[in-house]
């Protein structure tokens, strides 16, 4: 059993991850859903997906206590949605800030130090410049890859069966840039 | 073979395997993805339609023809389309004919959360449900053949939370299903009143033969566990009922939602301690309980408003509540926002500096009534901002009341039902200034193509609707096409328009910027030494425009380098990167 939310900002390419995972534990034998965001919020919105399988899995969405990882693709979101882990739960959060509209025009500011107070709660943590390691596997936009690689490095499930999913769903002009950025993240 | 499929993916699937050979949609979240999938399958032939009736009423016309015929739409595109269904559900049918309609729930994507039950029980027509793909593959397919059975426009309700999960489907091969003949037939098929008033007894006759059968049919299923508790549930709220009471309780899942069964219904009762009825939004299955006399819990412990949660259903009925860590601090709220590069910016900063009253739409184009923009005064339903435009002018002008402003609609939303209130403009000459807003695609629903856009669904080469010319030719003399980029003539063209008094039409066009061939320019960056940190770059409402340390500051990766802040700026301060 296993809960996986995925949290970011719309256009990061979070529907894309859920695939990615949905694929690889479908391909290891489990029961799997996959909850989807789309319309309005997809316009640079708050967006989060969930991936959960086990041997039956009813609900298609992860609540509050129920998650057992977030993958975070920006750090304001993995404060949001902190509150999803289960006690003990893992996160892994990509440190680039991108400022929600409340925060450009001043309204509200950015908190700070978010990863120090996440890991203050017990929760552990896994932060990292997922950007800088996109960029460095040739796309800015490859961040959720990224972040694939980071937590598929800690799941049960081979390494070949992940890139295997990423074979299955990446569009094929893009695989090379998008196992660079899986390996990245794997060998963080 | 198993498969891993979207909700919606799943009902195409079933619709194609149940030799479905017509479908017509208007896009609509969370339905839309049903037909753009349709689309993949060149044995079923598929079209967007201008709007949900045209769609509803192409698809019938298939099915009077003899096929086997389907169009998709949201829980508020059945409104518009429940004209052809209220009077097709006396008629009935000759090839099968569904309707698939997506309510949302919590309002992911939608304007109000109605509940699309009202409709079936109100046209009378039959109404299923399923709660995860697999079954939104096996109840599309079946229904096709149980629309023919029964004669019966069949409606699937889907919500966000089935459209939008993928879960595991087995595929299987389409079955081969011929034409059925259309053979002349005025007394069902032409409702005049004298016909129509035997065709209701038809109906109801037919409401009575469904209830008898869901008695005993496979779509309705009980899940006995031997627990004291017995739950009646459907769609969704079966899956989050099992997350949180599992084999502790026995279940009544409702396939079918309209005509609901009284005989399994009444037994399940007699057979349980309580009974708890779980189904989001309306209290249908609750009420219809009560009706037979039964003692059963809902919404006296459960909310009318948004979606239900396992949590909620474990807390409620068994008293347990959930661990959970607490947040160190509240997230400020990231709300929806128009992409960097988006056009719609450009007419919305003018709109918002004129301070005009704005009658809004629905499209990504409602994002301008967010902050800082927040320049839209209303928005209600499709194509309601050309029409209460008018409204709204004619009464202000007929008090003697001033009042500067112009509509903003789509180039989709328009062909969708603009075309009609602004007709109705022209004919009644109301100082009405409308603006559509041409991006050229559908842009809220995921990039769908529409009749202004010279593509078909498949891609393929088509006629294009000139807006320029429909307008003129319905009696709008005063009509111009700007660049809503250049903010200059724009601002100068909406001022001309809304001081006199005579109907007239902007177009403002310019592609959607997340449209594979637009190419974003070299991002702009901001001359520190130039700036005189007024803040009215800010007022654009851009993402990629930020205020660091006091600063502004332009963020290289979202900026698409669309110059409209360059325009705003009144110091020269913005400037092309140079590369």
């Amino acid at each position: 059993m296993g809960n996986i939310m995925i949290v970011g900002v719309g256009g990061q390419g979070t529907l894309l991850a859920s695939r990615v995972l949905g694929n690889v534990f479908l391909a290891s034998g489990y029961d799997v859903k996959v909850s989807e965001v789309h319309g309005m919020s997809q316009r640079g919105g708050s967006v989060v997906t969930y991936v959960k399988y086990g041997k039956e899995v009813y609900s298609p969405i992860i609540e509050k206590g129920g998650a057992d990882i977030i993958l975070a693709f920006e750090k304001l979101e993995a404060l949001r949605y902190c509150e999803y882990l289960k006690k003990g739960g893992r996160l892994i959060v990509n440190t680039q800030e991108i400022d929600p509209m409340p925060v450009i025009t001043g309204a509200a500011k950015y908190p700070e130090d978010i990863v120090k107070k996440l890991e203050a709660l017990g929760i552990s943590v896994t932060a990292l410049d997922a950007l800088s390691l996109a960029n460095e596997a040739g796309n800015a936009k490859a961040i959720n890859v990224v972040l694939l690689g980071v937590g598929a490095k800690s799941s049960e499930i081979a390494k070949e069966k992940w890139i295997e999913a990423l074979k299955a769903t990446v569009p094929e002009k893009l695989l090379d840039i998008n196992l660079k950025a899986f390996e990245l993240g794997y060998n963080y | 073979m198993k498969k891993l499929m979207l909700g919606n993916d799943a009902v195409a699937r079933g619709l194609y395997e149940g030799g479905l050979s017509f479908a017509s949609s208007y896009p609509g979240t969370p339905s839309t993805e049903i037909t753009e999938a349709l689309a993949k399958y060149d044995d079923v032939y598929s079209e967007w339609a201008s709007n949900e009736k045209v769609a509803a009423e192409a698809a019938f016309g298939a099915s009077v023809a003899g096929a086997r015929s389907f169009c998709a739409m949201k829980h508020v595109g059945l409104n518009v389309a429940a004209d052809l269904l209220y009077t097709a559900s006396y008629t009935g049918v000759n090839g099968g004919f569904v309707i698939a309609v997506a309510d949302d729930p919590g309002m992911h994507s939608s304007q109000n959360e109605q509940d699309s039950r009202h409709h079936a029980i109100a046209s009378k027509a039959m109404m299923i449900e399923p709660s995860d793909s697999a079954e939104c593959l096996e109840f599309a397919k079946k229904a096709l053949a149980l629309s023919e059975r029964f004669d019966t426009p069949i409606i699937l309700r889907l919500s966000t939370r089935v459209s939008h999960s993928q879960s595991i489907v087995t595929v299987s091969e389409r079955d081969v299903v011929p034409m059925k003949k259309y053979e002349k037939n005025i007394g069902k098929y032409v409702m005049m009143p004298g016909n129509a008033i035997k065709r209701h007894v038809a109906v109801e006759e037919r409401l009575e033969t469904i209830k008898s059968w869901a008695e005993n049919c496979e779509l309705n299923k009980t899940e006995i566990n031997g627990s004291k508790t017995g739950i009646i549930t459907s769609g969704i709220s079966y899956q989050y009922a099992k997350e949180a009471l599992g084999d502790g309780a026995d279940y009544l899942k409702l396939g079918v939602i309209n005509p609901l069964p009284e005989n399994i219904i009444k037994e399940f009762c007699a057979s349980h301690e309580t009974v708890w009825v779980l189904e989001e939004l309306d209290d249908i299955i609750e009420t219809h309980c009560k009706k037979l006399g039964l003692e059963v819990k809902g919404k006296q412990f459960f909310s009318l408003r948004g979606e239900y949660t396992a949590t909620e259903i474990k807390r409620v009925i068994k008293g347990e509540t959930v661990e959970t860590v607490t947040a160190p601090e509240s997230a400020p709220v990231r709300p929806p926002v128009m992409c960097p590069g988006c056009p719609h910016r450009g007419v919305f900063y003018v709109l918002s500096k004129l301070k005009l009253y704005v009658s809004g739409d629905i499209g990504c184009y409602t994002l301008g009534a967010a902050a800082p923009l927040s320049a839209i005064d209303t928005t209600i339903c499709m194509g309601a901002s050309v029409s209460m435009l008018h409204g709204f002018n004619v009464a202000n002008k007929n008090a003697g009341v001033a009042a500067k402003s112009v509509a903003v609609i789509g180039d989709s939303t328009f062909i969708h039902s603009g075309i009609t209130g602004l007709i109705d403009i022209a004919y009644n000459r109301s100082n009405s200034t409308v603006i559509i807003l041409d991006n050229s695609i559908t842009g809220m629903t995921g990039h769908q193509q529409n009749p202004t856009t010279g593509k078909t669904i498949k891609g393929d080469p088509t006629a294009a609707v000139s807006l320029e010319a429909l307008v003129k030719a319905i009696g709008i003399e005063l009509v111009s096409i700007v660049d809503p980029f250049d903010v200059k003539t724009l601002e100068a063209k909406v001022k001309e328009y809304t001081s006199l008094d005579a109907p007239s039409v902007i177009i403002c066009r310019r592609p959607c910027a997340l449209l594979k061939y637009v190419k974003p320019s070299a991002p702009v960056t901001i001359n520190s030494e130039k700036c005189v940190n007024c803040g009215m770059c800010l007022k654009a409402g851009c993402p990629a425009i930020v205020k660091k340390d006091g600063k502004m500051q332009i963020n290289p990766v979202l900026c698409t380098g669309c110059g409209l802040c360059e325009k705003i700026c009144a110091v020269g301060a913005i400037v092309k990167e140079a590369k």
